[in-house]
């Protein structure tokens, strides 16, 4: 375990803290209640549980009870449950995109109303502006980016050399991710299949990134608004399509997002897109030489950030507020923030977590550590909009039905355009 | 025990032993049914305005809605698909269990244990099978030359994959109600059938199944409410997806209820499975067993 | 099995069933617990092997090692066992009083009341999740142990199992009872409850082997570890998207079904004759 680095540092970092903040007398510790979801590989609920405890031995006055409610759907499921039973978390950390909806059931507070000092008003600035987008309206900030991350290429180069590829090199362009799968599938060593984007769990998020790459955004930024049957993303959808039934690259079928990793680590694929919260669990589990890389491009690079923010809870007091406050400065601070990165391969949330000599050296000795980061400028806000759980599905289920053959990218997408104008008729600003 | 006066005191006692189920059953089930009727006649607050009573248009949404016939659909392919085969297999299991049959402890047991299995976990070791490329069963038929379909990933095969692993859970629990009225036919009745020169088919359809009938009838409306009311293994396999394939009626109340936030459409849907239900049990009192309750 | 028993056996009993026959049980057999046979080994060996059958492999327990940390098991089983308890003890009680006031009572409307009660048959809690889910809410029972358990209490099935059997029992025995001074109760505790020993043991098996594996009502009401039973906990641990181990998942799941299934197999003939006496009336 690499606990001792983070807990030296955390000292370190909590002997300060509390020489600043030693404001209020303690009593009794406050408690606080925080639901959090995983939603990648890895033994995630450990890291969580560590972090926590070092928390609570540098805040003596404060006891996080950490809850692991699921994959994001359950998590917002659960905290929404609590909340309607009168037992409302204080905190908790979500899908980024569950803003709107968190806003709609009106149970969380901007970050705004909670900071105090300037040096607060800082640290709301101190963190990637790619991964803020889907945390802030209206000029107000709701959520602070934790487990978040972007969607990378991951590719086996013994397979890339086994077909007679450069080992070295990853596709640049759609076209180049298309040849290279039909070489590979060609090659056929083995069952082995060229490439695999995943289309359950979160196929809108992998559209996303064909559609970005395709230079179209499929949302409006207030979240009122889709634009799913654009020619852009229409013809997104068709390349997509076609990895399987044109290039021979991709199976047919939907390709279950939990079971890719697997698939990868066993060399059924050559490729894959997944998350780079992935990555730590594919380093230790991969017995080739792997490469990771941004994703291909159309017409630009591009990729939705995606994954999970930290958000207050409305129902909380005062007190509790400041206490949770602490928490989620200290959870995203440089130094935590890197453990994090290097613990998972999630992104490190501020530039301040990269300049860590812990991050830094790790980066050193495995650059696929950064490329999530340096795909960042290139990254668009993940799909989130009022009514986002009916508006995801409708764009889900376009994408299934157009990856196995029920419609064609066309109609599917009319229709989950239809769908989410439907859903969304009564949000229109 | 003519006494009025004892008479009296023994309703009101009765009455007392029976008010914690009564209390329990209203909360729980009459309450619920009654609450679910009148919220399906409401929309859903929207920002801070309260809900509204809009009538029936929920259930004109749901006659427009084609998500919600495809997955009403895809309950009866369900039912179809899981009650015949498991009775069927149930009942040949409990005849092979009944006959003579060398390590027939065994042999029972291996049919029976799936029962005992949570459906969660059941799903868990059904899932490994089913996954495409790394899974067993595209492994096994690998080796004898043939690719696989994608079990749960390709809308036509994804509900007979559901099917089968449901299939595979049941049977073993019908099985045993078979074998227990298996127990109870009088083996004269073969004796006498085989000096007659009866075979063994023709007895089987002349003489077991008709006596099996109580029997098959009362697993049917077991099977036909578990059709119903069971979809545990789709939060493992295959989320209802791909594109609603495998969706099911209380899996698509699940999911408007508790991730789209809209509850009085999921209250519409219920008010469906509440039909559905009280057809299966007006058939069970008025048609199957209408003494049971005049005993 | 080898040739020459099967043979053999099949010869000795050829009246009964025909070697074909034979032959078909046992691969039914076969296939009916390949599934469980190949989670024992998948959860056995190290995860490279879930497809390569390979006699030699070496055996691990650092699946369930792995498991055990990943999720608070050892917390789930608490909870499945006091909830599985709770609920047993609980509907023996309510159940008993209800069967016996439908056995023995002059209630008015009693016929009514029972089909009332029969309903419940077929409108289980989990049918009417979103209005359950509510009023667990209202009562501040969302998130405990009660909360799963209590809508399940007021069984129709338990209390329709207690009134059958109370009602084969001969009044004398009450009568002699009574003369002997006892109330009610006592006539209950002494007379009946015994009596109908078989079907409580029956009855109890039943339930406790439905509520360990209940999913649906846990999932919908538990928020938190301190109440998560073990399905939902198995059921949120192994969901595909969080990509865990395929090995692990298969420990994790041979943990969660470990207790009941050796139980199952320890117990096999109560079970079986549990679920027939409970059922077939």
């Amino acid at each position: 375990m690499s606990a001792f680095l983070p807990r030296t540092l955390g000292g370190l970092a909590a002997a300060g803290l509390l020489v600043a903040g030693q404001t209020t007398a303690q009593q009794e510790p406050v408690e606080l209640t925080m639901y959090y979801p995983v939603a990648v590989g890895g033994a995630l609920t450990e890291v969580i549980d560590g972090l926590v405890a070092d928390f609570e031995a540098d805040h003596p006055d404060i006891a996080v009870e950490a809850i692991y409610a699921g994959n994001y759907d359950d998590t917002r499921v659960r905290a929404m449950s609590a909340v309607e039973a009168g037992d409302a978390p204080q905190l908790s950390v979500m899908f980024s995109i569950d803003l709107y909806e968190l806003l709609e059931q009106d149970v969380i507070v901007a970050f705004d109303e909670v900071v105090e000092s300037d040096e607060e008003r800082e640290w709301l600035d101190s963190f990637y502006p790619a991964l803020m987008e889907n945390g802030t309206l209206d000029g107000k900030t709701y959520g602070i980016p934790f487990q978040r991350s972007t969607i990378v290429f991951y590719w086996n180069k013994e397979a890339f050399a086994a077909a007679g590829l450069d080992p070295d090199t990853p596709p640049e362009t759609w076209e180049e991710m298309a040849e290279m799968g039909a070489t590979i599938r060609e090659a056929g060593e083995g069952d082995r299949w060229g490439v695999m984007v995943p289309s359950t769990g979160y196929p809108y998020w992998m559209f996303q990134a064909f559609a970005f790459q395709n230079g179209h955004r499929l949302m409006s930024e207030d979240g009122t608004e889709v634009y799913f049957n654009d020619p852009a993303a229409v013809e997104a959808l068709e390349y997509w399509v076609s990895l399987a039934a044109e290039h021979d690259a991709m199976p047919d079928g939907a390709i279950e997002w939990g079971t890719l990793r697997q698939n990868f680590i066993e060399g059924a694929t050559a490729m894959m897109w997944h998350s780079t919260g992935n990555l730590t669990a594919v380093k230790n589990e991969a017995d080739f030489d792997f490469g990771v890389a941004m994703l291909p491009m159309k017409t630009q690079r591009g990729s939705p950030t995606g994954g999970g923010n930290f958000y207050l809870f409305k129902d909380a007091t005062p007190e509790e507020r400041r206490a949770a406050m602490t928490f989620i400065r200290w959870m995203t601070a440089p130094e935590r923030a890197a453990t994090w990165s290097i613990e998972t391969g999630y992104m490190g949330v501020s530039p301040a977590a990269y300049e860590t000599q812990a991050l830094q050296e790790y980066v050193e000795e495995f650059p696929p550590a950064a490329v999530a980061r340096d795909q960042l400028e290139h990254a668009t806000a993940e799909l989130a909009t009022y009514q986002g759980g009916r508006v995801r599905r409708a764009l889900d289920n376009a994408v299934q039905a157009a990856l196995t053959g029920q419609m064609s990218p066309q109609e599917a997408l009319d229709q989950a355009q239809a769908e989410a104008d439907a859903a969304l008729r009564r949000y229109a600003r | 025990m003519a006494n009025p006066t004892t008479d009296r005191r023994m309703q009101v006692y009765g009455a007392l032993l029976l008010l914690p189920a009564a209390v329990l059953l209203g909360t729980f089930a009459y309450l619920p049914i009654v609450a679910t009727l009148i919220n399906s006649l409401f929309l859903p607050g929207f920002r801070d305005a309260p809900t509204e009573f809009v009538g029936l248009e929920n259930y004109a949404l749901l006659l427009e809605d084609s998500t919600f016939w495809q997955v009403a659909r895809n309950n009866l392919f369900y039912a179809l698909g899981t009650i015949p085969t498991s009775i069927a297999i149930a009942l040949g299991m409990a005849l092979f269990v009944n006959g003579r049959l060398p390590g027939r402890g065994l042999v029972r047991m291996a049919y029976f244990t799936p029962t005992v299995l949570p459906m969660i976990a059941a799903a868990n070791i059904w899932m490994f099978f089913y996954a495409p490329q790394i899974g067993l069963f595209n492994h096994l038929l690998g080796a004898i030359g043939i690719s696989g379909p994608n079990w749960l990933g390709d809308p036509t095969v994804a509900l007979t994959s559901v099917i089968v692993m449901t299939v595979w859970k049941e049977a073993g629990f019908f099985m045993i109600f078979y074998l227990a009225a298996l127990q109870s036919i009088p083996p004269e009745l073969e004796e006498a059938a085989s000096l007659e020169g009866t075979g063994r088919w023709s007895y089987f359809w002349r003489v077991t199944f008709p006596l099996l009938m109580p029997t098959t009838l009362f697993v049917l409306i077991n099977a036909l409410i578990n059709a119903v009311r069971v979809v545990d293994h789709l939060f493992i396999l295959t989320k209802g997806g791909p594109n609603n394939a495998t969706n099911l009626l209380l899996y698509y109340v699940y999911e408007n209820a508790f991730s789209f936030f809209d509850r009085t459409y999921a209250a519409t849907i219920t008010v469906v499975i509440l039909l559905v239900l009280a057809v299966v049990a007006t058939i069970k009192f008025r048609v199957l067993d209408p003494r049971t309750h005049y005993q | 099995m080898t040739a020459p028993t099967a043979a053999a056996a099949s010869r000795r009993f050829a009246a009964r069933l025909p070697r074909l026959e034979t032959l078909a049980a046992w691969l039914l057999a076969i296939v009916w617990i390949f599934p469980l046979l190949y989670a024992v080994w998948a959860a056995f060996h190290p995860s490279e092997f879930m497809v390569r059958f390979d006699l030699l492999a070496p055996l691990t327990l650092a699946n369930f090692l792995d498991a055990w940390e990943q999720a608070p098991f050892a917390r789930y089983y608490l909870n499945t066992f006091l909830l599985v308890t709770g609920i047993v003890a609980g509907q023996f009680v309510v159940c008993t009083l209800a069967g016996f006031a439908f056995a023995r009572f002059p209630i008015p409307g009693k016929d009514f009341l029972f089909m009332l009660v029969l309903l419940q048959l077929f409108v289980f809690p989990e049918v009417l999740i979103v209005e359950n889910y509510r009023i667990a809410s209202a009562l501040g029972l969302v998130d405990t142990i009660t909360g799963i358990g209590l809508p399940y209490v007021a069984s129709a099935f338990g209390i329709f199992l207690l009134r059958q059997t109370f009602k084969t029992i001969p009044r004398e025995l009450e009568d002699a009872a009574r003369i002997e001074g006892c109330g009610w109760m006592a006539v209950l505790l002494k007379v009946y409850v015994p009596l109908a020993k078989p079907t409580y043991l029956a009855y109890g098996l039943v339930s406790i082997s439905h509520h360990w594996n209940n999913f649906l009502w846990p999932l919908v009401v538990t928020n938190s570890v301190e109440s998560r039973p073990l399905t939902v906990g198995l059921g949120i641990f192994s969901a595909p998207e969080t990509g865990v181990n395929w090995a692990t998942i298969s420990a994790a799941t041979l943990l969660s079904i470990a207790p009941l299934l050796v139980a199952f197999l320890l117990f096999q003939r109560q079970f079986v004759q549990s679920f027939l006496r409970a059922g077939i009336r």
